[in-house]
């Protein structure tokens, strides 16, 4: 099974854990309506469509409301300590999490006493707080290959954010030990890449408009997420995940006022041409 | 990196980045990043000399700021920072070295939207309505709460990220903003 955690832009929102279905325009959580934005909702809603497309059962996760104060990712934390040791989930998708570097150590070591382990996948928030996991953006990927830096924010200038510096960035990052085994990297071209080197990169369909839609990296782990939980193969999976988050793109008909629930709308039809299309 | 040593060992430090230790500075704890946001807007507003800057490494959590200060401007600085009620956990003169935060903006133009990017964090506007079409980038709590507060109001109408976020990437946005702003308005 497949669990995300992460939380949902809103103070109110209490904490609650369970199977999450797509329900009109929104998300359904027991008897709770989740809209979707950028963010965790995003990443949810587009593995809700990964797995109807697969035919899989709906993802299960644990959410808190927390709009950046923190008080909400500190009692997921404690609750995902607890919870772990309890549950047998294959696939553990870490989101929008604040960075708290105590909380990420009693996680890992919960996780480390875990059989069989499953597979992590962080993102965001989780993923600036361990800085050695999955996934990234272009910017994203210079503050992993920046050694010193704690945080996006303090990435050094002359450590540029460019797509042409991508495999360079890839590179200097396993050096340092901050990427995880593999990294998957969004840009204008995106790309999997593991300790060896690039091992794939998938660059059409584009549209530029992409690059200022919000959530387009949380629809990507969302897609992935699900393919990995269905026992794909992690390469094979980055690939379909790559191909089927641009065409959802490209089927939405992307201007940069283009919002995120509008792209989401067409990832059950996209995942299915990606599987298609698979090898070609 | 001393913050994440006990994940993957040590790395020596290129200290090429980093500011030079300025012994006339002291820098300011709080118990939250909101707060450094707060107290960095009233202090400025007030005239002083201040800088958000990264914390040393020994009282680093992962996603916190302090303020860096000018020492001789300490007892002005309570008293204000008091008054408000936020005042800092602890004032402590510089000895180390503290992080820089990044100061380079990204453009870009399609059509009629602009695009700014500021760190980790993009801000878009629709030029020709002043309008707030998108935020994307970030990985902090902040940032999805920030972009539904944000997005499809207008560059007047949209409470600044400073007054509304919580994290580096919300204090990432507000730079985003500040330039995005600069750029209508020239």
């Amino acid at each position: 099974m497949l669990c995300i955690v992460g939380t949902v832009p809103a103070e109110d929102f209490p904490l609650m854990e369970g199977m999450v279905e797509m329900n009109g325009d929104g998300l359904c959580m027991q008897t709770t309506t989740i809209p979707i934005n950028r963010g965790t909702p995003a990443l949810i809603a587009a593995a809700a469509m990964s797995a109807r497309a697969l035919g899989r059962p709906a993802p299960f996760a644990c959410l808190v409301g927390d709009t950046g104060r923190g008080s909400g990712s500190a009692r997921l934390y404690e609750k995902m300590v607890g919870l772990l040791p309890r549950n047998r989930f294959q696939t553990i998708a870490f989101h929008y999490l604040q960075p708290m570097v105590d909380w990420h150590g009693k996680i890992q070591a919960a996780i480390a006493l875990l059989v069989p382990r499953p597979i992590l996948i962080a993102d965001a928030g989780f993923m600036y707080v361990a800085k050695m996991s999955g996934m990234a953006d272009v910017g994203e990927l210079a503050f992993l290959a920046d050694e010193q830096a704690p945080h996006p924010f303090y990435t050094r200038g002359f450590i540029l954010h460019e797509d042409n510096q991508v495999p360079e960035l890839i590179s200097r990052a396993y050096k340092h030990g901050n990427a995880a085994r593999y990294l998957l990297v969004k840009g204008s071209k995106d790309y999997l890449a593991d300790s060896g080197g690039i091992m794939e990169t998938v660059d059409s369909p584009a549209e530029e408009a992409m690059e200022a839609i919000g959530g387009t990296g949380d629809t990507l782990t969302g897609i992935v997420s699900v393919l990995i939980d269905s026992g794909m193969p992690i390469r094979e999976a980055s690939v379909v995940a790559m191909k089927a988050n641009r065409l959802a793109g490209q089927l939405a008909g992307p201007t940069p006022a283009t919002q995120i629930s509008e792209i989401i709308r067409h990832i059950d039809s996209a995942l299915r041409l990606a599987l298609d299309n698979k090898g070609q | 990196m001393a913050l994440f040593g006990f994940l993957k060992g040590n790395h020596p430090r290129d200290d090429s980045s980093v500011r030079d230790v300025r012994t006339d500075r002291g820098f300011l704890v709080f118990d939250s990043t909101t707060e450094v946001i707060q107290a960095e807007k009233l202090l400025k507003n007030d005239g002083l000399s201040v800088r958000v800057m990264g914390p040393p490494p020994e009282i680093r959590q992962g996603c916190d700021l302090v303020i860096e200060f000018p020492l001789i401007d300490g007892l002005r600085i309570l008293r204000t920072l008091e008054a408000a009620g936020i005042p800092p956990l602890k004032a402590v003169p510089v000895t180390g070295l503290l992080l820089e935060p990044v100061g380079i903006f990204q453009i870009k133009h399609y059509g009629r939207y602009l695009m700014v990017r500021a760190a980790n964090m993009k801000l878009t506007v629709d030029r020709q309505t002043g309008m707030i079409v998108n935020i994307s980038g970030g990985g902090c709590p902040d940032v999805p709460f920030l972009a539904a507060s944000m997005v499809g109001k207008s560059l007047v109408e949209a409470p600044a990220p400073r007054d509304i976020g919580h994290t580096l990437c919300g204090y990432a946005l507000q730079l985003a903003y500040e330039e995005v702003q600069r750029q209508c308005s020239a």
